[in-house]
């Protein structure tokens, strides 16, 4: 058992090592499509890690829809935007000692809800998880789940008249 | 015979026995595809394709056009994002093996029956499109980077009536479960999804099976790789073992998404009738799946390309309301019949 253990730890350390270092290119990176390709790696860690946490539907929707749909369309802005190696793209870090006090503060703040925090752990649930979560979603939770989609759908209806204002002119 | 202290140990083995065996179906259904298609292309414009090599119908040109590919020169543009130009082909390869692991081949025989099986294909499919967009970027060609782009924009559209049709079985199992999938379909083909609850379920396997065409970058559903227009797509600067490693992932989508249509449709490795269950699971479900490649090869050779527009209309105003309308149909039946 002692070899499947360490095995199950080591993947458990890969995926944590991926996400971390990966996320660390998406931030410091000095080019922004590399930044872009990174975040395959993180979403795909994040994954990974929902994995070990039981979470099989989540892990499955966090690839579909952070790989499949946001990626995706991160990529696509990176390559719409024009002379993407020339430009001179604020990546650097400016007014360095100023942006210590946020970051410390926000540092000391999740270091402190990371120990205070009553961490609740329950057993993996052997069932299936997908059921339970198409049943909340369509009877308890059926509001804030319509009120999403109506929001993306606003926000939809947003970017589309938003990126085509010249349509509306030609037809006056 | 296996001493007890490796039993722990067994499933491991037993794993990784099966993905080298899967690895090695899919090295070889490639090799077997290229061949059959050239074939199946040279039959229907009344050619004989490759005759020589190998002896019987030129079996072996696939095998030396492998071979090849192996020993050519890696080239990688003067002017490509080195880092990203060598990491692309393999996104796109672990994108399409990992959909291997959830394809029920037999009873047993299946990597993982993942109780969100069906979903998780759909989910590691979107890493092909990045892998795409990556090799198309970083081949700093315009061909390359108008492929990728035409991919990207068509796979993520076509996603869409791709997962709404593979619900209808879904709700007509009450799982996402490959193997409870197919097991729901047992007993001569009157019982597979297709001819059931029909029309919505025959409709919904038409929708899948074209729209997966445009998943897998098929004709007429090609203009990412448009020979006559794009040079190759985003794969044109690719040489060497990286053009295979593509190559393989392409032909490995085929068969994936061939697979998934005889699971969820066709009753994955059941026996056409009751009766014929001598013939083992696996050859009925390989049969199902080389048949539906097989009609992919034949729509290739036979239908001309759409346009981009064109492809878009089909996509959101053909596909989509016709998914959708049929969806909640086999929802109200569903619930009517229970």
């Amino acid at each position: 058992m002692d070899l499947l253990h360490l095995l199950n730890q080591g993947l458990f350390w890969f995926f944590v090592v991926m996400t971390v270092v990966s996320a660390i290119v998406v931030v410091f990176s000095q080019r922004v499509i590399y930044s872009a390709f990174a975040l395959l790696f993180t979403f795909f860690g994040v994954a990974a890690l929902y994995l070990f946490l039981a979470a099989d539907f989540l892990a499955a929707s966090q690839v579909l829809i952070y790989v499949g749909g946001i990626l995706t369309l991160i990529i696509f802005g990176v390559f719409l935007t024009a002379k993407i190696y020339t430009m001179d793209i604020p990546q650097q870090t400016h007014q360095r000692y100023l942006a210590l006090l946020p970051v410390v503060a926000m540092l000391g703040l999740l270091t402190y809800g990371l120990f205070t925090a009553d961490w609740k752990t329950v057993t993996p649930a052997a069932e299936p998880t997908t059921k339970d979560l198409g049943q909340l979603l369509l009877t308890t939770y059926l509001v804030p789940f319509e009120v999403a989609s109506v929001l993306l759908l606003a926000a939809l209806i947003g970017a589309v008249r938003l990126a085509r204002p010249m349509q509306e002119e030609d037809r006056d | 015979m296996i001493p007890t202290s490796l039993t722990p140990y067994l499933p491991l083995l037993i794993s990784v026995i099966y993905t080298a065996g899967v690895v090695g179906f899919v090295f070889l259904f490639v090799l077997f595809a290229n061949w059959w298609e050239r074939k199946v292309s040279a039959h229907m414009q009344d050619r004989l394709g490759p005759m020589e090599t190998g002896g019987w119908h030129g079996w072996a040109q696939a095998l030396a056009d492998a071979i090849k590919l192996l020993l050519k020169e890696d080239i990688i543009p003067a002017a490509a994002d080195r880092k990203l130009f060598k990491l692309a082909p393999y996104v796109v390869f672990t994108g399409s093996l990992a959909g291997f692991a959830v394809i029920p081949f037999g009873a047993g025989l299946i990597g993982t029956d993942l109780n969100i099986g069906l979903f998780y294909v759909v989910a590691v499919s979107s890493m092909v499109v990045i892998g795409i967009l990556m090799a198309g970027w970083a081949s700093n060609n315009k061909w390359a980077l108008y492929g990728a782009m035409r991919s990207a924009a068509q796979m993520v559209s076509y996603e869409i009536p791709v997962a709404l049709s593979l619900l209808i079985p879904v709700i007509m199992t009450g799982s996402l479960s490959m193997q409870e999938i197919v097991a729901a379909q047992e007993g001569g083909f009157w019982h597979w999804f297709v001819f059931r609850s029909a029309p919505f379920s025959l409709i919904a396997f038409v929708i899948y099976f074209w729209a997966s065409l445009a998943e897998v970058n098929r004709t007429p559903f090609d203009i990412p790789e448009a020979d006559s227009e794009l040079v190759a797509g985003y794969f044109t600067e690719y040489s060497g073992m990286r053009f295979a490693m593509f190559f393989l992932a392409e032909y490995g989508n085929m068969f994936i998404v061939s697979a998934i249509a005889a699971t969820v449709f066709l009753g994955g490795w059941q026996p056409l009738l009751p009766a014929l269950d001598f013939i083992p699971g696996p050859i009925w479900f390989v049969g199902k799946a080389m048949f539906l490649v097989f009609i992919q090869m034949w729509l290739r050779w036979t239908l001309p390309r759409l346009r981009v527009d064109q492809l878009m209309h089909v996509c959101w105003k053909i596909f989509m309301p016709f998914a959708f309308a049929n969806l909640m149909l086999v929802g109200l039946w569903q619930v009517l019949v229970q």
